[in-house]
């Protein structure tokens, strides 16, 4: 009998905990080795999310909070395929969106960036994979917007995303960026990122996606911890 | 095999994406920290969590597992006057003789990727046995531990210092 044991975290690709050049790390990433785990029936399940929660336009942020027009910005479709390691795609799981309007403000009560909000856009939306594993969102492209970091520092144009892939190993809070944005290569939270992952971060401009006089397409694929389901794994 | 997506962190602005209910905004929950009926028996756990000065995180979100009873929860700590996660669910069944657990997921602006612990409780017998708790220092045990109060188990999470939780590889 073999039970499948799910991978590690992969750190070529993943970010340290501790990043001092995002300085909300150091005060708040954990300092003590992380205490192994054999991974129990909690930790190879986790939950499920039926279809029924979703509302007709849950997937598409430019429709979702309209109150009394179109949201301003530039229409886009994000779509993908949810895959693990080992290139098996990953129905039915949720993912989770939010964002700032085109002028790099989020609707959340804290951000006090001094850009207008848009009463037509609230910047959050959630979706699940098909059968087949494949996703789509339309949105606004997000802003850059300004933060506190740093003197002058700005956050690349940015998507947050939320995942929940088979069971509580696979969980993933991500940012999807945009090809080409000059921000990138001066913002810590990117770069915290071994340059081996970074690519792995970037959507690409996909023209077969684009909707003709509608929505540019982009592309971005995620990948969750696989599993090894060998019975008499060599160590 | 394909390379794993990076994580990246939360940041401080998911309120109104994932726990939207929670802090008022005009978006429905998929998730909630009220994980039972009013009429079934049930625990309350709350607790803070603190960075490395001990100052209490006021934008730290956690999620909660209970394989047992299939129950998922969510909570933001910015919503409660003292910054509080609390947690209104079924108290945790024991699985294979080992005492009882909830899984932990915790997430937060300064957390470039999110953390794993366990909340065990204070009065159950099978915590001297249980195969993970006896393999981690006795110093370091009582990070995992929801001490029994009146009406409620209280669960503080610090992230650093000489009470820094124990935080799970799995
Ligand atoms: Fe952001």
């Amino acid at each position: 009998m073999s039970q499948s044991t799910y991978n590690p975290f992969d750190m070529e690709v993943h970010p340290p905990r501790l990043y001092p050049a995002y300085k909300s790390t150091v005060l708040r990433a954990p300092t003590q080795p992380l205490v192994l785990l054999k991974q129990s029936l909690a930790e190879l399940s986790g939950p499920v999310f039926g279809d029924y929660n979703l509302g007709e336009f849950d997937h598409d942020l430019t429709k979702n909070s309209i109150k009394n027009g179109e949201p301003l910005g530039e229409r886009i479709v994000v779509h993908g395929t949810v895959f693990n390691e080992n290139g098996q795609p990953i129905p039915h799981t949720l993912i989770e969106i939010w964002q700032a309007n085109s002028c790099g403000r989020y609707v959340h009560k804290v951000d006090q960036h001094d850009a207008p909000l848009d009463p037509n856009f609230l910047g959050a939306g959630h979706c699940m994979t098909d059968a087949n594993g494949n996703y789509k969102f339309y949105t606004i492209k997000p802003g850059a917007y300004p933060w506190g970091n740093h003197y002058n520092a700005w956050r690349p144009n940015h998507i947050h995303f939320s995942l929940f892939g088979v069971n509580i190993t696979n969980r993933l809070v991500t940012q999807m960026y945009f090809p080409g944005d000059p921000l990138l290569e001066h913002d810590p939270i990117f770069l915290a990122v071994p340059p081996k992952g970074r690519d792995l971060l970037i959507s690409k401009f996909d023209l077969g996606a684009t909707e003709p006089d509608f929505a540019l397409g982009y592309r971005f694929d995620f990948v969750l911890r696989g599993h090894s389901a060998t019975p008499f794994e060599k160590l | 095999m394909l390379k794993q997506t990076p994580s990246q962190t939360v940041g401080p602005y998911f309120a109104y994406g994932l726990t939207p209910e929670q802090y008022l905004y005009d978006y429905k929950s998929l998730a909630q920290n009220d994980l039972v009926t009013s009429d079934e028996e049930h625990i309350v756990i709350l607790g803070r969590v603190f960075d490395g000065e001990e100052n209490v995180i006021p934008d730290a979100m956690l999620e909660i597992w209970d394989n047992q009873n299939n129950l998922f929860g969510r909570f933001g700590t910015g919503t409660e006057k003292d910054k509080s996660f609390v947690f209104k669910t079924k108290k945790p069944l024991s699985m294979e003789g080992n005492a009882p657990f909830l899984s932990v997921i915790l997430f937060m602006r300064g957390q470039l990727i999110h953390s794993y612990t366990r909340i065990y409780f204070s009065d159950e017998v099978k915590n001297a046995t249980d195969e993970v708790l006896s393999r981690i220092d006795n110093a370091r045990r009582e990070t995992l531990i929801a001490q029994k109060k009146e009406n409620y188990y209280l669960f503080d999470i610090y992230m650093q210092g000489d009470k820094e939780t124990v935080f799970f590889d799995i």
